[in-house]
C-alpha cells in the first residue's frame, strides 16, 4: 500500500470525481469531496515525510521501466507542492458547502464538486509526474475544469472571464506541447530524468533553443507573469468565491513549479541561464509586475479584483527570487510559494464570507464591517499584514530570504525596489482597513452578522497557520532548503 | 530543402494562420476556429516527426524490420481528445455568453461590461 502512494495521490481524487454523480444529496457530495481531499492531504503528508527521510521516490506506472513507461517521481520539491495543494484544497473545501449555497444553483452543486476534484487531481498530477507529456495532459485536465468552475460564477462577466482564460490558457498549453514535441524530436525521450541526461548533447542546436523558448513562454502564460497576466484579474474576481480561494492559492503555484522543474531539472541550470538572458528578463519582468500590479491594486473598487492584482504582484516576488538563481534565491521563491498560498487562501476565504453575508465585495460595501463582522475582518487584516511582510507573519519570512538572496548577489537596487513594492501593499491593505474600521456602517446594514462557523473555522485555521509559520519556521525552511539544494545538485539526492 | 521540409512548412503556416485568427478576430466562434487550427498544426507536427524514411506502419509482421515511430501517434491521440474538449467547452461558453450578453462580438461584450461598472 505504502509503495503505491505516489499514484494514489493522483488517482484517488480523479476516480472520486465521477463517483460524486451517484450521490444525489449536495451535502453528501460535499462530505465525500471533503473526505477525498483530506485523504489526498494525508497521503501528501506521508509522502513528504518519506521523501525527507529517504530521498526521492520513484514509481513506475504499470511496472514498465522508466524511459519506456511513465514514471512518477516525488522529490522534495514535488512533495512540498503536493502538501501545499492538498492542504489548501481541504481547508477551502470545508467552507464550500455554505459558500456555494448563495452563489450556485442547487442543481449544479454536484457538478461543482466533480469539477473541483478533477481540477485538484490535475494539479496533483502535474506535480507528481516525471514525464513531460504527462505534464501537458494533467495541465489540461486541471485547466479545463478550472475554466468551467470559473464560468459557474453568478455574474455574467464570469462567462466572459472564463472564455478569455480558456483562450489564453490553451495557447499557453499548446506552446508547452510544441516545446515538448521539439525536445522529443531531438532526444527521443519524454522522461524528465532521461531528458536531463540527453539534452546536453544537443544543447547547442537551434531546435532545443526554440523548444526552451516555447516552454518558458507557455509556462509564463499559465503563471500570469506580467505582462501575460491579463486573464487573471477577471477570472479571479468573477469566479465563485470558493474557487477564487482555491485557484489563487494553487493554480499559479503549480505553474511556478513547472517553471522551476523545466529550467532546473530538465534543461539544466547552465543551459537555462546562459542561452536565454533569463536572469535579466525575469528580474525586469518580476519587478515591473510588482509595481504595475500593486499600483493597479490600489485603484480597484472590487476587493476581489484588488487581491487578484496583489496576486500578480506576489508572483513578481517569486520570479525575482527565481531569477537570482542561487540556492537562497530559489529558497525564497519556494518559501513565498508556500506563504502566499496561506495568505491568499485566508484572504479570499474571508472575502467569500463577506460575499455570503452581504452579497458583494465592493470596497464601498465594507463600510463599518470592522464592527459587524469582527472576526472575518480581523482575518483580512492579519492576512493583509502578512501580504505586506510584517514580522511575526509568514510574509516576513519569505521577503527576508528574498532580500537576503538579492543582497548576497550584490543587487542592491533590486532589494530597495522590493521594499518599495511592499510599501504599495501597505497602501492597498490600508484602504480596506480604513473603510472597514473608520467609516460608519451603511444605512440599513444593522442586520449583518458575523460569518457562520463553517467559514470562521477554515479562515482562522489559515490565519493561525500564517502566524505559526511566521514564528516557527523550522518545517518550511528545512523543506525548502533541502528542495533548493537538491535542485542545485549539492544536497543529498 | 524546401520540399524536404514540406510538412514542416505546412505546420508553420497553419500555426501562424490559427494564431493570427485568435488574436485578430473579435468574433468568439472565429477565435475558437483559430484555436483549433493552431492546435491541429501541432498535431501534424507530431505526426510528421514520427515518420521514419522507408519505414512502414508500426504493425508487427514478417520480413519488415523498419517501422515508423508509433509513440507520437499515441501522444497526439491524447492531444486530439484534449483539443476536442477545449473546443467543446469554448463553444459552450460562447452559447452561454450569447444568452447572457446577446452578442458574440468581443467589442460589444466589452462595451456592455463597461456600462455595468
Amino acid at each position: 500500500m505504502l509503495a503505491h502512494l505516489p499514484i494514489l495521490q493522483v488517482i484517488v481524487p480523479m476516480m472520486a470525481a465521477p463517483l460524486c454523480l451517484f450521490l444525489t444529496r449536495p451535502r453528501l457530495v460535499w462530505l465525500f469531496a471533503l473526505i477525498v481531499s483530506g485523504l489526498a492531504f494525508l497521503i501528501s503528508c506521508i509522502l513528504l515525510q518519506q521523501v525527507m527521510t529517504s530521498g526521492a521516490i520513484i514509481y513506475e506506472l504499470g511496472g514498465w521501466d522508466a524511459p519506456w513507461g511513465i514514471e512518477y517521481r516525488i522529490d522534495q520539491l514535488s512533495a512540498f507542492l503536493l502538501l501545499i495543494i492538498s492542504a489548501v484544497s481541504t481547508v477551502v473545501l470545508f467552507a464550500a458547502h455554505t459558500s456555494i449555497q448563495k452563489e450556485i444553483p442547487v442543481d449544479r452543486h454536484t457538478l461543482f464538486y466533480i469539477l473541483y476534484l478533477l481540477s485538484l487531481a490535475g494539479m496533483l498530477g502535474i506535480v507528481a509526474t516525471g514525464d513531460a507529456f504527462n505534464v501537458f495532459v494533467f495541465l489540461e485536465i486541471s485547466s479545463l475544469s478550472a475554466y468551467a468552475l470559473i464560468a459557474l460564477g453568478k455574474d455574467r462577466r464570469a462567462l466572459w472571464a472564463a472564455y478569455q482564460y480558456l483562450i489564453m490558457g490553451t495557447i499557453g498549453a499548446t506552446f508547452i506541447l510544441i516545446g515538448i514535441g521539439l525536445i522529443y524530436q531531438m532526444t527521443g525521450t519524454l522522461n524528465m530524468n532521461d531528458l536531463s541526461m540527453r539534452l546536453p548533447e544537443v544543447a547547442h542546436t537551434r531546435t532545443v533553443f526554440t523548444a526552451f523558448a516555447f516552454i518558458i513562454v507557455g509556462v509564463c502564460l499559465k503563471l500570469a507573469l506580467f505582462p501575460l497576466h491579463l486573464w487573471l484579474p477577471n477570472a479571479y474576481a468573477y469566479a465563485p468565491s470558493i474557487i477564487t480561494a482555491f485557484l489563487a492559492a494553487t493554480a499559479t503555484k503549480v505553474a511556478i513549479y513547472l517553471l522551476i522543474r523545466f529550467t532546473f531539472s530538465v534543461f539544466g541550470l547552465s543551459f537555462s541561464f546562459t542561452t536565454l538572458p533569463l536572469q535579466i528578463l525575469f528580474v525586469v519582468l518580476g519587478l515591473s509586475g510588482i509595481f504595475a500590479a500593486s499600483t493597479a491594486a490600489i485603484y480597484q473598487k472590487n476587493v476581489k479584483h484588488l487581491f487578484a492584482y496583489s496576486s500578480i504582484a506576489q508572483i513578481g516576488y517569486m520570479i525575482v527570487g527565481f531569477s537570482v538563481s542561487t540556492t537562497t534565491g530559489l529558497m525564497a521563491t519556494l518559501l513565498h510559494l508556500f506563504n502566499h498560498a496561506l495568505m491568499k487562501s485566508a484572504l479570499f476565504l474571508a472575502l467569500a464570507a463577506v460575499m455570503y453575508r452581504i452579497g458583494g465585495v465592493q470596497l464601498s460595501q465594507f463600510q463599518g464591517l470592522g464592527r459587524q463582522m469582527p472576526l472575518t475582518m480581523a482575518a483580512i487584516v492579519i492576512g493583509g499584514l502578512s501580504l505586506i511582510g510584517v514580522p511575526l507573519t509568514v510574509g516576513f519570512v519569505s521577503k527576508w530570504y528574498l532580500i537576503l538572496a538579492v543582497i548576497e548577489n550584490g543587487w542592491w537596487p533590486v532589494a530597495v525596489l522590493i521594499l518599495l513594492g511592499s510599501l504599495l501593499a501597505v497602501v492597498y491593505v490600508w484602504r480596506i482597513v480604513e473603510t472597514a474600521y473608520f467609516k460608519p456602517p451603511l444605512a440599513g446594514s444593522e442586520a449583518i452578522k458575523e460569518a457562520p462557523l463553517s467559514f470562521l473555522v477554515p479562515i482562522w485555521v489559515l490565519v493561525i497557520a500564517n502566524i505559526y509559520f511566521g514564528i516557527d519556521t523550522r518545517l518550511s525552511i528545512q523543506v525548502t532548503q533541502v528542495a533548493a539544494q537538491s535542485l542545485f545538485g549539492v544536497g543529498p539526492p | 530543402m524546401l520540399m524536404g521540409l514540406y510538412n514542416y512548412w505546412i505546420v508553420v503556416v497553419l500555426m501562424m494562420v490559427g494564431f493570427y485568427i485568435v488574436i485578430a478576430h473579435g468574433n468568439l466562434i472565429k477565435k475558437i476556429v483559430g484555436l483549433s487550427i493552431f492546435q491541429t498544426s501541432v498535431f501534424i507536427f507530431y505526426i510528421s516527426m514520427a515518420k521514419v524514411d522507408g519505414g512502414t506502419a508500426p504493425i508487427l509482421s514478417d520480413g519488415i524490420s523498419k517501422y515508423s515511430n508509433p509513440l507520437p501517434h499515441v501522444l497526439i491521440l491524447t492531444a486530439i481528445v484534449v483539443g476536442i474538449a477545449t473546443t467543446a467547452l469554448g463553444l459552450a461558453l460562447a452559447v452561454r455568453i450569447k444568452e447572457a450578453y446577446g452578442s458574440i462580438e468581443e467589442e460589444e461584450i466589452q462595451k456592455k461590461d463597461n456600462l455595468d461598472c
